[in-house]
C-alpha cells in the first residue's frame, strides 16, 4: 500500500506539472483576451511533433528549445492574423475558431506525420533509472520532467512580476477592464501572451511527447482535461491554476491505481452483490476505471457549488 | 404602513472595506414623484442597484408596500411592481423596438414562460405594446433593431421598456444624462406623462429637470442622507448648499 | 458573450397580415414538395439513405440553433441529448421487437425526443444556472463525462459494436396501406414528415412568449430579470425543449441506420453540429437546415471519396468563421435587397467573372490537399491517382509544380476579382441605401 502511495503520489505530482504546463498558458490568454483558447492541446501536440522531427535532425536537446520557440511562432501566426481578425465579431467568434484550428491542426499532422505514432523517444542520456524504490525503479526522465516543470514555474513567476510586460499581464489578470485602458501597444501584447501561452504547451508536448506517445489523438485526449483545471481553478487565477492542476494530477492518478468498486465497498460491510443484480455495471465499476472520468465529475460538482472556481475572482 | 410606496431602513452597503451607502433611511409617499440629486460618487446608482436587487444589502432593510424585498433577486422585485432603468441603456439590443416592448409586457400579462400560445395572435397584448410605442414616440421606428437606434431613440424605449409592466413603482437612473436640451425637455415631458398616477423614484443631474418635475427631493453625499423635502426646502437648506448645490446653482 | 453581432431578423418585415400569412404558407408548402420530389431525383439507395440522414440532421441542427442562436448558449455538449434520446429509442425498438411494448415504429422519434428531455431536465438545470464561458464549459464537462460513462455501461450503450435493431415491427400506423418501413424510400418520407413537424414545431416556438424571452436573455439577461423573468428558468425551458427536439433527431437516426454506437454522443458529434449550425448562419431561423444539408453531404460523400474531408471541413470551418460570420444564410439574406430591387443582375455578372479563378483556385488547393495525402497515407505512394482527370504521381515533382502554379494563378486572379466584386457590392448597396432614405 505504501509503495502504492508514494508512486502514485510521484506520478501524480509529475501528472499534475504537465497540466500546470498547459493551464498557465490557457489561463493567461484567457486573462488578458476573454479568448478561451479550445486549441491549447492542439499546440501541445504541435509541440511534440515538431520536437520529435526535429530530434531526428538535431537531436533531443536542441529540439528542446527550438520546438517550443517554433509553436510559439505559430502561436503568434494564428493571433496575428486569424484570432485578430474575428475579434470585433465578439469571444464567441474567437471561440469558434480556436475550435475549427482543432480540426486544422489535427488534419495537419495526419497530412505530414501520418495517422499512427511517431518514433518519439526519450533520449539515451536520460534513459536510465535514477534511484530504486521498493525494488521498483524511478526513470530519470521523469526526474528530468520535473526539473523542466520547475524551471518553468520559476520563470513564469519572474517574467510575472520583474518585467514590464508581465506587470501588465498580472494587473489584467485581476482587472480586466483595465486592459483597455493601457493604450496602443494592447495589440501587441496580445500576440506576445499568446505566442508565450501557446509556447508553454509546445514545451509541454517536447517533454510529454516521448514520455507518454506522440500520436494524433492526444491533443483530444488532453484538451478537455486542461480545460477542467482551468475552470476547476478559477478562470483567471493562475494559483488556481496550479492548484487544480495538482489537485486533477492526483486525483486520476490514485483512481487509476486503486481497483476497488462499490461492491468491493458493499463486501466489506457485510452486503453481498452478485454479477446479476440491478444495475451490476455500476456496482462492479472499479475506481481505476472511473479515473477518467473524474475530473469532469469534479468539474460539474466546482461549477454547481462554486462556479468561480476554487481561486477565481470572477464568473465567467 | 400603506402610506410609504417604498421604504429604506439603516440601508448599509459596502463593497470590500468601503462603505458606499452609509445607514440610509428614507420613505417615498405613494405617487410622489421623488428626485435623489447628490454628487458624483455619492452612491445614487448603487442605492439604486440595492433597491432593485441587482446588488444585495449588506445590512438594513428594504420595503415595497410594507413587504420587505431586500434579498430577493430583481425578478421577484418586479413582479411584485418595482420597475427600473438604467443609466447606461440596457436593452434587447439585437431585438426591435416592438419586440423590446412587448418583452417587457409578457410577465405583467400573464404570459410567464408560455411555449403554447403565438406571441402574434395575442390581440391584448399586441395592442397594449402599440400604446406604449406610441406613447414614447417610437411609431416610426417600430421594426428597427434597439441597437441602431440613435441615443434619445434608445433612452425613449427605456423608459418605454421600463414602464411597460406596469409597475407602480418606477425608478429611472439619470433618464436625461447626455441629452440636448430640446431633448431633455421631451424626455421630462414624457416622464411626465408615463408616469402619471404612479411613483416616480429618479435620480437625476440637471437642477432644471430637478425643481420641475420632483415633488420631493433627497440629497445623497457619501452614502447619506442629508437632507429631504421639498424643492424650495433644499433649495433654501444651508447644509445642501455648501455640500453640493452652492457649486452649481449658484 | 452578448456583443457578438448577428442580425436578428426583424419580426416584422409587415406586409398586409393576410399577405405575409400566405407568403408563410407558401414557404411551409414548397417545402413539402421539394421534401416529396427530391427522392424522385436522387433514387439511388446511397441518395436515399443520405436525404433520411439530412432530415434528421436538420432537426439536430435546429434544436441545437434554439441553444446558440435564439438562447445564446454556445454548447460542446449538444450530442448528448440525441445520442441518449436514440439509445432510449433503441431500447424501446428492441421492446416492441420482444414483444414486450407495443409502439408504432412512426412514433419512436417522439420516444427519442422524450428520452432527449429526460436527460436534457437535469442536466440542463445544472447547466443553465450560468451563461457564456461557464455554460459552455459545463456542457462540455458534461459531454466528457456522459461519453466515457458510454464505453464503461457497456450494457446500455453495447460498447465498442454499439446496439442494433430492426425497424420492421408489427405495429405500424400506416400498415393498413402496405407501408412496412423495410424499403428505405419508405423510411425517407417517414423521417422527411418528421422533419417537417419538427421543424414547424420550432419554428412557431420561437413566436411564443418563451422564444422571445429566450431572445431577451440572450441579448441581455440582467435586463430580463427586470421584467420579472428569470433567465435561469428561461434558459432551463429553451435547453429542456432543444433536448427534446435533439432526441427526435436521434430518434429518426435509430429508424435509419438500425445501429448506435458510442459514437453518436460524443464530443465530435457535438462539435458537428456546431459546425452545421454556425456554417448556416445562426442568426437566422432557416441557417442551420443550410448548414445540416450541406454538412451532411460532405460527410457522406466527400469523406467516401477522400480521405482529406476534415481537412475540408476544418478549411471551410475556420473560412466562414474569418469571413462569413453570418453563415450560408447570411450570404444569402444579404443579397435580398439588391434582388428586391432588382439590382441584382450587376452583382451576378461580377460573380460569374469570379466564378473562373475560384474554380481555378480550388482545383489549385484541392490538388495539392489530396497529393499531400497521398503521398504521407498510401501504402505505394507512387500509385497515381486521378485528379479532375488527370493521372498524377505524387512522387514526381513536375505534378507538385503543377498544383502549385495553378494555385497561385488561381489566387492572384481571385485576389484581383474580389476587388470587383466589392467594388460591385458597394456601388449596389449605395444606390439602395440612397434610394431608402
Amino acid at each position: 500500500m505504501l509503495e502504492l502511495i508514494t508512486f502514485s503520489l510521484i506520478n501524480g505530482v509529475l501528472y499534475g506539472m504537465l497540466l500546470f504546463m498547459l493551464s498557465s498558458g490557457l489561463t493567461l490568454i484567457f486573462s488578458m483576451m476573454g479568448v478561451l483558447n479550445f486549441a491549447h492541446a492542439s499546440f501541445y501536440m504541435l509541440g511534440a511533433y515538431f520536437a520529435y522531427q526535429i530530434s531526428t535532425f538535431v537531436g533531443f536537446w536542441p529540439a528542446l528549445i527550438i520546438a517550443p520557440v517554433l509553436v510559439a511562432i505559430v502561436g503568434a501566426f494564428v493571433e496575428r492574423y486569424m484570432l485578430r481578425h474575428v475579434h470585433q465579431h465578439g469571444h464567441v467568434a474567437e471561440l469558434l475558431l480556436t475550435f475549427g484550428l482543432v480540426y486544422l491542426i489535427d488534419e495537419i499532422i495526419h497530412l505530414v506525420w501520418g495517422r499512427m505514432p511517431v518514433d518519439y523517444r526519450i533520449p539515451e542520456v536520460l534513459d536510465f533509472t535514477l534511484f530504486s524504490l521498493f525494488g521498483i525503479g524511478f526513470p530519470a526522465y521523469r526526474g528530468f520532467m520535473f526539473l523542466v516543470g520547475v524551471v518553468m514555474f520559476v520563470a513564469l513567476y519572474l517574467v510575472l512580476t520583474r518585467t514590464r510586460v508581465g506587470l501588465i499581464v498580472q494587473a489584467s489578470l485581476s482587472h480586466p477592464d483595465m486592459v483597455d485602458a493601457l493604450g496602443h501597444n494592447v495589440p501587441r501584447i496580445f500576440t506576445l501572451v499568446f505566442a508565450l501561452g501557446t509556447g508553454l504547451a509546445g514545451l509541454a508536448g517536447v517533454i510529454a511527447g516521448n514520455y507518454l506517445i506522440t500520436e494524433p489523438g492526444m491533443g483530444w485526449a488532453m484538451g478537455p482535461i486542461v480545460f477542467v483545471v482551468v475552470v476547476f481553478g478559477g478562470l483567471g487565477s493562475l494559483t488556481g491554476a496550479l492548484i487544480a492542476s495538482m489537485i486533477i494530477g492526483l486525483v486520476t492518478t490514485f483512481a487509476i491505481g486503486l481497483n476497488l468498486s462499490l461492491a468491493d465497498l458493499f463486501a466489506s460491510l457485510g452486503l453481498e452483490i452478485t454479477r446479476e443484480a440491478f444495475m451490476a455495471d455500476l456496482w462492479f465499476l472499479e475506481l481505476s476505471r472511473i479515473g477518467p472520468i473524474l475530473p469532469y465529475l469534479l468539474l460539474v460538482l466546482m461549477l454547481i457549488f462554486r462556479p468561480r472556481g476554487l481561486m477565481g475572482t470572477r464568473e465567467t | 404602513m400603506s402610506e410609504h410606496a417604498l421604504r429604506l431602513v439603516e440601508l448599509r452597503k459596502s463593497f470590500g472595506p468601503t462603505e458606499i451607502i452609509r445607514g440610509v433611511d428614507l420613505d417615498i409617499h405613494k405617487g410622489e414623484r421623488h428626485v435623489i440629486i447628490g454628487p458624483n460618487g455619492a452612491g445614487k446608482s448603487t442605492l439604486f442597484n440595492l433597491i432593485s436587487g441587482r446588488f444585495p444589502v449588506s445590512s438594513g432593510r428594504v420595503e415595497l408596500h410594507g413587504q420587505r424585498i431586500d434579498g430577493l433577486p430583481p425578478h421577484q422585485i418586479n413582479r411584485m411592481g418595482l420597475s427600473r432603468s438604467f443609466q447606461v441603456t440596457n436593452l434587447f439590443h439585437r431585438m426591435s423596438v416592438f419586440e423590446n416592448i412587448r418583452c417587457a409586457l409578457l410577465w405583467s400579462m400573464g404570459y410567464k414562460y408560455a411555449f403554447w400560445k403565438l406571441v402574434g395572435r395575442q390581440r391584448r397584448l399586441n395592442e397594449e405594446a402599440e400604446r406604449i410605442l406610441e406613447q414614447v414616440h417610437l411609431q416610426a421606428r417600430r421594426d428597427v433593431p434597439a441597437a441602431m437606434l440613435s441615443y434619445a431613440e434608445q433612452r425613449a424605449l427605456e423608459i418605454g421598456a421600463t414602464i411597460a409592466g406596469g409597475a407602480d413603482v418606477i425608478l429611472l437612473d439619470e433618464p436625461t444624462a447626455g441629452m440636448s436640451l430640446t431633448e431633455t425637455e421631451q424626455a421630462v415631458q414624457l416622464i411626465r406623462e408615463v408616469t402619471a398616477g404612479r411613483t416616480l423614484v429618479m435620480v437625476e443631474h440637471d437642477m432644471g429637470v430637478v425643481f420641475g418635475l420632483a415633488d420631493r427631493v433627497s440629497v445623497l453625499v457619501y452614502g447619506e442622507l442629508i437632507a429631504t423635502g421639498t424643492p424650495e426646502e433644499i433649495r433654501a437648506n444651508t447644509a445642501v448648499q455648501e455640500a453640493y448645490l452652492g457649486t452649481e446653482v449658484a | 458573450m452578448s456583443e457578438q453581432s448577428i442580425k436578428q431578423t426583424p419580426a416584422h418585415i409587415a406586409p398586409a397580415p393576410r399577405l405575409r400569412l400566405l407568403r408563410g404558407a407558401g414557404i411551409w408548402i414548397g417545402a413539402l414538395i421539394v421534401v416529396l420530389v427530391l427522392p424522385m431525383i436522387f433514387s439511388s439507395g446511397h441518395s436515399v439513405s443520405m436525404l433520411t440522414q439530412m432530415c434528421s440532421a436538420i432537426v439536430f441542427a435546429l434544436s441545437y440553433n434554439m441553444l446558440l442562436g435564439q438562447g445564446g448558449m454556445l454548447s460542446f455538449g449538444h450530442a448528448v441529448f440525441s445520442g441518449l434520446g436514440g439509445f432510449i429509442a433503441m431500447h424501446v425498438l428492441n421492446a416492441v421487437n420482444d414483444g414486450a411494448l407495443v409502439i408504432p415504429l412512426e412514433l419512436m422519434p417522439i420516444v427519442g425526443g422524450l428520452g432527449g428531455l429526460a436527460f436534457a431536465i437535469p442536466f440542463g438545470w445544472i447547466s443553465t444556472k450560468r451563461a457564456g464561458v461557464t455554460f459552455a464549459m459545463i456542457s462540455l464537462g458534461i459531454a466528457e463525462l456522459v461519453a466515457a460513462s458510454a464505453l464503461m455501461f457497456t450494457g446500455f450503450f453495447g460498447g465498442e459494436s454499439g446496439i442494433s435493431s430492426n425497424r420492421v415491427v408489427d405495429h405500424t400506423l400506416f400498415g393498413f396501406l402496405g407501408v412496412s418501413y423495410g424499403p428505405s424510400i419508405e423510411v425517407y418520407y417517414l423521417a422527411g414528415a418528421w422533419m417537417l413537424i419538427a421543424t414547424f414545431a420550432m419554428y412557431l416556438l420561437t413566436l411564443t412568449p418563451l422564444g422571445r424571452m429566450a431572445n431577451a436573455v440572450r441579448d441581455n439577461p440582467e435586463r430580463a430579470q427586470f421584467v420579472g423573468y428569470d433567465p435561469h428558468l428561461v434558459r432551463f425551458l429553451q435547453f429542456s425543449l432543444a433536448g427534446f427536439f435533439a432526441g427526435v433527431a436521434g430518434g429518426l437516426t435509430v429508424i435509419n441506420y438500425e445501429i448506435l454506437t458510442a459514437d453518436a454522443l460524443s464530443a465530435i458529434a457535438s462539435g458537428t453540429v456546431l459546425v452545421m449550425a454556425f456554417i448556416g448562419g445562426i442568426g437566422f431561423f432557416f441557417g442551420p437546415i443550410l448548414g445540416a444539408i450541406l454538412i451532411t453531404y460532405l460527410q457522406t460523400s466527400l469523406s467516401s471519396f477522400s480521405e482529406a474531408w476534415l481537412m475540408y471541413f476544418g478549411l471551410i470551418f475556420v473560412g466562414m468563421v474569418m469571413y462569413a460570420p453570418h453563415g450560408l444564410a447570411g450570404i444569402v439574406m444579404a443579397h435580398r435587397p439588391a434582388l428586391r430591387s432588382g439590382r441584382a443582375g450587376k452583382l451576378l455578372l461580377s460573380y460569374l467573372v469570379a466564378a473562373v479563378p475560384t474554380a481555378l483556385l480550388l482545383v489549385g488547393l484541392i490538388s495539392l490537399i489530396e497529393m499531400g495525402y497521398h503521398l504521407s497515407t498510401a501504402y505505394m505512394p507512387e500509385y497515381p491517382i486521378s485528379l479532375f482527370g488527370v493521372e498524377v504521381n505524387v512522387t514526381q515533382l513536375r505534378y507538385w509544380l503543377g498544383a502549385v502554379a495553378i494555385t497561385a494563378v488561381g489566387l492572384a486572379v481571385f485576389l484581383w476579382v474580389m476587388r470587383l466584386i466589392r467594388r460591385a457590392w458597394h456601388e449596389v448597396n449605395a444606390a439602395l441605401g440612397g434610394e431608402r432614405t
